[in-house]
């Protein structure tokens, strides 16, 4: 696609690692590529050059000190690392908590930068810890936003305080107001007031902003920022902080694939510590801000912990301890099996992404670039118009039966040939890999991973069971579906 | 916007700029979201410039990055069916609304589907703006799928025979396999009763360069025919949009400029470069 950055630092480092001794001119290359690579990923063009500026200081300074054949890359690597995470986490804080409750949390930020949901994510998440929240609809303004904080409310089990219907309609300072002589009265410890999205530049919804804080006075007023954003984060950023304020900002769409650049102007510009992520329309997929991942994932090091726990969720357990249940046991692998995998793994988004995220994955991005998505979605269709007892077992697979499937997916029989065949080899490495070892690298490849990446969203550890029982009907489950048939 | 202003004035009179004004040019650019690369290429084109006429070459400099493709909306068919699209929050239920308000107002007429039957109150939304500007919305039971009540509208859009049938769908990452399969399964089951004369994709105008991803996949799966670009009324300038267009050739169709149904308006190349180079 295009250039991330992860992929030029990784391309800037590497060309320093081949060297023998740097020299002050290894330095100014490196510096201009990583200029390059922080622009691209929407870092604000002031902060590149500060950023720049600090990085060749330290590097240059340290240069006497690297000794000639040892890690130099290394060092100047780290140094990066080190500045972006102290630029990212440097004032890294927890919610302050009020003294005497509630705790007041007030959100603010731009329309559409996701506030309302992530109202509910930050309910969900104090109340998961013994909490007692309650969500204010005090954004009046967009047509039905009341309505919606309504329904996540209820779908987190948080009351909502919601005395206006909104649409234009109501004060959202006196909803404010009324709301924290509601939840005292009603022992609430925690307040989230959800409030319309504004522009920087509107004065008049400023003003509005600055009347709700005087009106319950927060203990933490969060900026909520799409990590999509652009170079306007840092003239945004300021309206706000200048504006309303606010004491920590929250990043919002992390499951896209922008490199959140403007996380680094932002928190370099304010010197506020960035508390939240929101990473997926999910009301459980939110947590804190960890500098030390993103600064990962902007370094081209892969945001393994992120993957981990994505590859986590998507493959419910269930589904895996099943497919490890039945390789203990011995059974064979099937299509049904193959297609839950594949599921899993759609489930976890985009593989390219996902890729991605893997260490060194910027050295591989051609491979990742071809890596055929949509192959998944015309397998999965292919295996869902197969009969529960194709699916056990394929060699049933007719010419006619072949031909109603490929009618049903809407694929050409020739499409369900090559996918019986794949699996058929799929099938065949499964039963190896049982008998000795982890994936091979071409059953990663039949799964259209590319090589060298099988085995991780496949559930299946390696080396496990190897059982020596063959088994093609042994499991009453599976006799009763081919009974169906 | 005045991208060029500060550029322009140092280069009045003078024969050829001086490499400290092409830092300047090359700050406004990359300041307006326009991109590394296509800010490269524009200096490149500058830097032949002359101090008198540079003012006009800039604008032609521009208008050669513009598509050259119709941004007017296709009246190819009797019912016309336009699908909106983008990635969360871009503004595309509100898009749905002033459009329909727009092609209302020239008395032709026009009807909305509630696709967006994921977001919690989406479907409350869009009906709150049908309601408001006076124009149908087709929904369907809470937690129905997007497809069938696609489906469902545009059986309702030619019976009623309307000129118009403008499709809400839910925002959606474009890097989301499944979500972006559901959206090409949206327009192949309006396709089977009407055939669909636009796929508008809704840029927020304050993205970055993640924006040529969102409109590159979404063209993929989805063939985009016009862009709409909104919250102009901010201080983002919207760059990312001529960068879309250059890069993709997908033309901009409309801008929306505020939160009340009039805020939009057709785009208007011209104008838009005349902000850009003069004020
Ligand atoms: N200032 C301004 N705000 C806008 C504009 N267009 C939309 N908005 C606001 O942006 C917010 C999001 O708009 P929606 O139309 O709900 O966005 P959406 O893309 O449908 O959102 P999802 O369906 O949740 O993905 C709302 O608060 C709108 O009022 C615009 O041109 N200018
Ligand atoms: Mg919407």
């Amino acid at each position: 696609m295009f250039d991330a950055l992860s992929t030029k630092l990784t391309g800037a480092f590497s060309s320093l690692r081949s060297r023998g001794k740097l020299s002050t001119t290894d330095i100014e290359n490196t510096c201009a590529e990583i200029k390059a690579a922080l622009l691209e990923s929407d870092v604000a063009l002031s902060v590149v050059d500060s950023f720049i500026d600090l990085i060749r200081e330290k590097s240059l300074a340290a240069l006497p000190t690297l000794q000639s054949g040892s890690n130099q890359a290394q060092a100047i690597f780290e140094i990066v690392n080190a500045e972006l995470i102290e630029i990212l986490g440097g004032a890294a804080r927890r919610v302050r908590l009020a003294k005497n409750p509630p705790t007041v949390i007030m959100l603010a930020g731009l329309q559409g930068a996701g506030k309302t949901t992530l109202a509910g994510k930050l309910a969900k998440f104090y109340l998961d810890q013994g909490n007692t929240p309650l969500l204010v609809a005090s954004d009046l303004q967009r047509p039905n936003a009341v309505t919606q904080l309504q329904v996540v409310g209820e779908s987190v089990g948080v009351p909502v305080f919601a005395p206006e219907p909104g649409n234009g309609v109501g004060n959202p300072v006196k909803v404010a107001e009324q709301a924290l002589a509601f939840a005292k009265s009603k022992l609430h410890n925690m307040v989230i007031v959800d409030t319309a999205g504004r522009l920087g530049v509107d004065q008049e919804l400023m003003q509005q902003a600055i009347d709700i804080r005087d009106a319950v006075k927060p203990d933490e007023i969060l900026f909520v920022v799409d990590a999509m954003i652009g170079q306007d984060a840092v003239r945004t950023a300021k309206a706000f902080q200048d504006g309303v304020g606010f004491d920590g900002v929250v990043l919002t769409k992390l499951d896209g694939d922008a490199r959140g650049g403007a996380a680094l102007s932002i928190a370099k510009l304010t010197g506020l510590p960035i508390m939240f992520s929101s990473n997926g329309e999910k009301l459980t997929d939110f947590d804190i801000f960890y500098p030390e991942r993103m600064a990962s994932r902007i370094l081209g090091m892969g945001d393994v912990a992120t993957l981990a726990e994505q590859a986590k969720k998507a493959l419910d357990t269930d589904s895996s301890a099943k497919l490890e249940e039945k390789f203990a046991r011995g059974d064979d692998f099937t299509l049904e099996d193959f297609l839950e995998q594949l599921e899993a793994m759609s489930k976890m988004g985009s593989m390219s992404k996902l890729l991605g995220m893997l260490p060194g994955a910027g050295a591989m991005k051609k491979q990742i670039d071809n890596f055929d998505e949509s192959e998944i979605v015309r397998t999965k269709s292919i295996v869902q118009s197969m009969t529960p007892l194709e699916r056990q077992d394929p060699k049933v697979l007719n010419g006619s039966r072949r031909a109603r499937i490929a009618l049903g997916a809407g694929r050409k029989v020739q499409d369900v040939n090559a996918l019986v065949d794949k699996f058929s080899a799929a099938q065949k490495m499964m039963r190896q890999m049982r008998n000795g070892g982890g994936m091979p690298p071409a059953m990663a490849q039949s799964m259209g991973m590319p090589a060298g990446m099988g085995a991780g969203p496949m559930g299946v550890k390696k080396g496990q069971a190897p059982s020596k029982k063959k088994s093609k009907s042994g499991n009453p489950a599976k006799r009763a579906a081919e009974e169906r048939g | 916007m005045g991208i060029f202003s500060k550029f322009v004035a140092k280069l009045k009179g003078q024969s050829t700029a001086d490499p400290l004004d092409w830092k300047v040019l090359e700050e406004e650019l990359l300041a307006a979201d326009i991109g590394p690369t296509l800010t490269a290429e524009i200096i490149k084109s500058a830097q032949s410039l002359k101090g008198d006429d540079a003012l006009a070459s800039l604008t032609n400099i521009l208008k050669s990055h513009l598509s050259t493709k119709s941004r007017e909306l296709s009246v190819a068919s009797d019912v016309r069916a336009i699908l909106v699209v983008g990635v969360n929050g871009t503004g595309k239920t509100t898009s749905v609304a002033k459009l329909a308000n727009l092609i209302h107002s020239f008395n032709s007429s026009v009807m909305l589907a509630a696709a967006d039957t994921f977001r919690a109150a989406a479907v409350n939304q869009l009906q709150t703006w049908g309601e408001r500007i006076g124009v149908p919305v087709i929904s369907g039971k809470d937690g129905a799928e997007p497809a069938s009540v696609a489906f469902d509208a545009a059986i309702a859009a030619k019976e009623a025979a309307v000129k118009f049938l403008i499709i809400d769908t839910a925002g959606r990452l474009h890097n989301k396999n499944d979500l972006m399969a559901e959206l090409g399964k949206i327009r192949r089951v309006i396709e089977k009763t009407l055939p669909i004369s636009e796929v508008l994709l809704v840029i927020d105008a304050t993205t970055g360069q993640n924006g040529i991803a969102q409109a590159k996949i979404f063209a993929e799966a989805v063939d985009v025919t016009g862009l709409i670009v909104t919250k102009l009324d901010g201080s983002a300038r919207g760059g990312i949009a001529l960068a879309i267009e250059s890069a993709l050739d997908i033309p901009i169709k409309f801008i929306g400029t505020g939160e009340g149904e009039r805020d939009f308006a057709p785009f208007d190349p011209e104008r838009y470069l005349n902000g850009l180079v003069n004020d």
